[in-house]
C-alpha cells in the first residue's frame, strides 16, 4: 500500500507537469477544479493517471468535481479504492 | 410583464428600426459598441448604476464597477493601446480567464476601431498559433498564466508585437515582446476620441472551427450590436433591475454576444463568477447576488441535475426570474427539471458564432415544448431545406436544412480570408446554418443534428480534422480518425480511432500520454476522452477515411452503403 504522503507527492508533481505553467505554487490543497486549473474535460486524463498508477478503478460517479478539488482529496479518493 | 410580450403581436410589422431607434442610432451614424456599452449608458443618467459584480475563485473578493467605471477604464485600456500604435482594424486578442480586464477590454479595444479577437483561454499552444496566425493579431492581452504559451509560438508570429500583461506584479523579468499593463495602477482616462466606427466597421473576430480545414475567423461589424440588443431584451427578457449571470466564457460567442455587448447594451447590471465549475459555488453564487436572470449551456444544466435534487434546497434560488440555455439542444429531461427543481424552466435558445445573435429561441411568456428550439425571432425568415435539392420543405415534421433570408443585423460578413468557404454557405440565397431540424404544426423547430461532422461537445464545436491533424503529430501515430461519442453530460465527447507506427505497441499509457498530448497541444475540449487502437481504418477504394462507419458504430446506427470501403 502507497504511503499517502508519497502518494500526494506524485499526484501533485503530476498536476504540476500537466497541467500548470512552469514554476506555480501548488499545494496539496490548492483548488484544482474550482479553481480553474483542471476543468472537467481534464479531469478525465487525471482519473486515467489515477487508475493507470495506482491500478484501481474509480466509477464515474465517484468522479465528482468535489472529490478531485485538491491534491489531498485526490488522494484520498485513491486510498478509497486500493 | 416581459418585454416581448405577445409574440404573435411582434411577427407583425416588425422593423430592426426599433432597436435603431431605442439605441438613438440613425442609418449612416457612427456607430461604436464600446462607447453604446458604457459612455451611452452614463448619459442615460445610469453612470452610478452597477455595471459588472466580479467574484473570483475565493468568495471574499468580490470587486464592484459602475458603468461610470467601465467607461473610465474602457478609456484607459483604448488610450494606453493606442500609445503602443494600435490603430484602428488592427486585431487585438483577448487571451485570459475571465478577470474584469476581459470584459472591459473588449470595450477599451472597440472604442479605438480595432479588432477584438476573443480566444478560449485553455487553447495550448497549436490552438492559439492556428488563430493568431490567420488573423495577423497585432497584440494579445493575456496574464501571466498564460504567456508562456505564446512565447512558445512568438517567433512564428512576426505580426504579434506586444504581448500585454494585466497582472504583472513586477517581481519577474519580463520578455520579448512583454509589456506591463495594470488596470488598477494606469491614471484613469476621463475622456477618449471613441473611434468614428461605422454599422459595416468590423468589430469582432471569433474562430469557430468545420468539419475540414482549419478553423474559421467569423467577422463581425459594430452593427451587430442591433440584434445583440433587442435579442437580450427580447429573448434574454433583459429588464432593468435584473442582476443578470451568462455563465459563458468571453472566449466563445456566446460570452461577448450575451455576456458583454447584450447586457450592457441594455444598462443592465450583470455578475460573473471566474471559478471552475461546482453546482455548490454556482448555488450560493446564485443566492449570494440574488440573480434574477441566468443564462447558461445544456452540459452545466445537466452536471446541475447529476449533482442531486438535494443540493438544490440548501440554497435560496427564488431570485430567479428567468432561465434560459444555449450551446447545444436542451433536452426535455433538463427543462422539466428546472422547472420542477429550481422553480422555473430553462428557454432553449439557438444560435451559432456565425449569426452573432440568437436566431430560434423559446420567448418568455410563449408555451415551452420541452425539447423544443422554439420559434423564430421576429424579423427573421427562417426555413428548412431539402438537402438534396434546397428547396423549401413544406411538409410539416419533415427533416430539413436549416436556412435563413441573409439579412439580419448580427450576421457575419464573411470568413476571415476564407470568402470562397464563406459563399458555400449559402444555396438559392438562403444561408445554411449546418443543423437539421424538423418543424411541427405550431412553428416550433425540434433539433436533429449537424449535417457535417461537426463535433458539439459541451456546447462547443470541435473540427475532427484538428484533431486528426494533431494526432498525426504525435510520434506513435501512423493514421487518425476522431468522431463523436455520446455522453450523458457533455451531449458529444471527442472518441480517436488510431494506427500505430512500427515499433509502437497499443497500451493504456500510451493511451494517455497521447490524450495529455492534444490536450496540451489543441484544448481539454479536443482531448479525445477514449481512443481505439485498430490495426486499420475503414477507407474508400481511393484511400479516404470512412468517418461515418465509426461514427456509426459509436452511435449504434446502421453503417449505410458499405460498397465503396476498401476490402481488407
Amino acid at each position: 500500500m502507497p504511503d499517502s504522503n508519497e502518494m500526494k507527492k506524485t499526484i501533485l508533481q503530476y498536476v504540476i507537469n500537466e497541467y500548470a505553467e512552469e514554476d506555480s505554487d501548488l499545494t496539496y490543497d490548492t483548488p484544482l477544479i474550482s479553481g480553474g486549473l483542471v476543468d472537467s474535460f481534464s479531469m478525465v486524463s487525471l482519473k486515467r493517471f489515477l487508475e493507470l498508477k495506482y491500478k484501481i478503478s474509480i466509477p464515474d460517479e465517484r468522479a465528482t468535481p468535489e472529490a478531485f478539488d485538491n491534491v489531498t482529496k485526490i488522494a484520498n479518493l485513491v486510498l478509497e479504492f486500493l | 410583464m416581459s418585454n416581448i410580450g405577445s409574440y404573435d403581436n411582434r411577427l407583425h410589422g416588425f422593423s430592426w428600426k426599433i432597436a435603431e431607434q431605442e439605441l438613438g442610432y440613425i442609418p449612416g451614424d457612427t456607430i461604436n459598441i464600446g462607447w453604446y456599452c458604457s459612455d451611452r449608458i452614463c448619459q442615460l443618467g445610469k453612470a452610478d448604476k452597477t455595471a459588472l459584480i466580479w467574484e473570483g475563485h475565493d468568495e471574499n473578493s468580490t470587486r464592484t464597477y459602475s458603468f461610470n467605471d467601465i467607461r473610465i477604464l474602457s478609456n484607459t485600456i483604448g488610450a494606453f493601446l493606442r500609445n503602443l500604435g494600435i490603430h484602428d482594424g488592427d486585431r487585438v486578442c483577448l487571451f485570459m480567464d475571465k478577470i474584469p480586464e476581459l470584459y472591459i477590454g473588449l470595450l477599451g479595444i472597440l472604442k479605438i476601431g480595432a479588432v477584438v479577437q476573443p480566444l478560449f483561454s485553455a487553447f495550448g499552444d497549436e490552438s492559439l498559433f492556428v488563430r493568431l496566425e490567420n488573423a495577423g493579431t497585432r497584440a494579445i492581452i493575456t496574464t501571466r498564466q498564460h504567456a508562456p504559451k505564446i512565447q512558445k509560438i512568438l517567433a512564428t508570429l512576426p505580426d504579434l508585437q506586444y504581448i500585454i500583461l494585466v497582472d504583472d506584479n513586477g517581481t519577474k523579468a519580463l520578455k520579448a515582446k512583454e509589456i506591463a499593463f495594470s488596470l488598477d495602477r494606469a491614471i484613469p482616462v476621463e475622456h477618449l476620441e471613441v473611434f468614428p466606427t461605422k454599422a459595416e466597421s468590423h468589430s469582432l473576430l471569433h474562430y469557430t472551427s468545420g468539419t475540414t480545414g482549419q478553423p474559421k475567423g467569423v467577422k463581425h461589424v459594430h452593427y451587430s450590436l442591433i440584434s445583440q440588443y433587442l435579442t437580450a431584451k427580447w429573448a434574454l427578457d433583459l429588464q432593468e433591475d435584473d442582476l443578470y449571470w451568462c455563465t459563458a466564457d468571453p472566449g466563445w460567442v456566446t460570452g461577448t454576444s450575451y455576456g458583454i455587448i447584450g447586457p450592457w447594451s441594455l444598462g443592465i447590471t450583470q455578475c460573473v463568477k471566474d471559478a471552475g465549475f461546482s453546482a455548490e459555488t454556482w448555488y450560493r453564487f446564485i443566492e449570494k447576488h440574488k440573480i434574477s436572470m441566468w443564462y447558461s449551456a445544456p452540459t452545466a444544466i445537466r452536471s446541475l441535475m447529476k449533482a442531486g435534487d438535494d443540493l438544490v434546497k440548501r440554497f435560496d434560488l427564488s431570485s430567479l426570474r428567468h432561465l434560459a440555455s444555449v450551446g447545444e439542444p436542451l433536452n426535455a429531461e433538463a427543462v422539466l427539471w428546472s422547472e420542477k427543481v429550481i422553480g422555473k424552466p430553462f428557454h432553449d435558445t439557438y444560435w451559432q458564432t456565425e449569426t452573432g445573435s440568437i436566431m430560434i429561441s423559446n420567448f418568455p411568456g410563449m408555451k415551452i415544448k420541452p425539447g423544443s428550439m422554439g420559434k423564430v425571432f421576429p424579423g427573421l425568415t427562417a426555413a428548412l431545406l431539402d438537402p438534396d435539392t434546397f428547396e423549401i420543405i413544406t411538409e410539416v415534421n419533415k427533416p430539413g436544412l436549416i436556412a435563413f433570408q441573409f439579412d439580419w443585423p448580427a450576421r457575419l460578413r464573411t470568413y476571415w480570408k476564407n470568402e470562397e468557404t464563406f459563399l458555400k454557405k449559402f444555396r438559392n440565397g438562403w444561408y445554411l446554418t449546418g443543423d437539421r431540424s424538423t418543424i411541427d404544426q405550431d412553428g416550433y423547430f425540434w433539433f436533429i443534428g449537424r449535417d457535417d461532422d461537426v463535433i458539439n461537445t459541451a456546447g462547443h464545436l470541435v473540427s475532427p480534422f484538428e484533431v486528426e491533424s494533431a494526432l498525426l503529430e504525435h510520434e506513435a501515430v501512423a493514421e487518425s480518425a476522431v468522431v463523436a461519442k455520446p455522453d450523458e453530460v457533455n451531449m458529444e465527447v471527442v472518441k480517436a480511432f488510431i494506427t500505430l507506427k512500427p515499433g509502437f505497441v497499443a497500451s493504456d499509457e500510451l493511451e494517455l500520454e497521447i490524450m495529455n498530448f492534444i490536450r496540451k497541444k489543441l484544448s481539454p475540449l479536443a482531448m479525445p476522452q477514449e481512443i481505439e487502437y485498430m490495426d486499420t481504418l475503414p477507407k474508400t477504394r481511393s484511400g479516404k477515411i470512412m468517418r461515418r462507419v465509426l461514427h456509426a458504430k459509436e452511435w449504434g446506427e446502421e453503417t449505410g452503403d458499405l460498397s465503396t470501403l476498401e476490402n481488407d
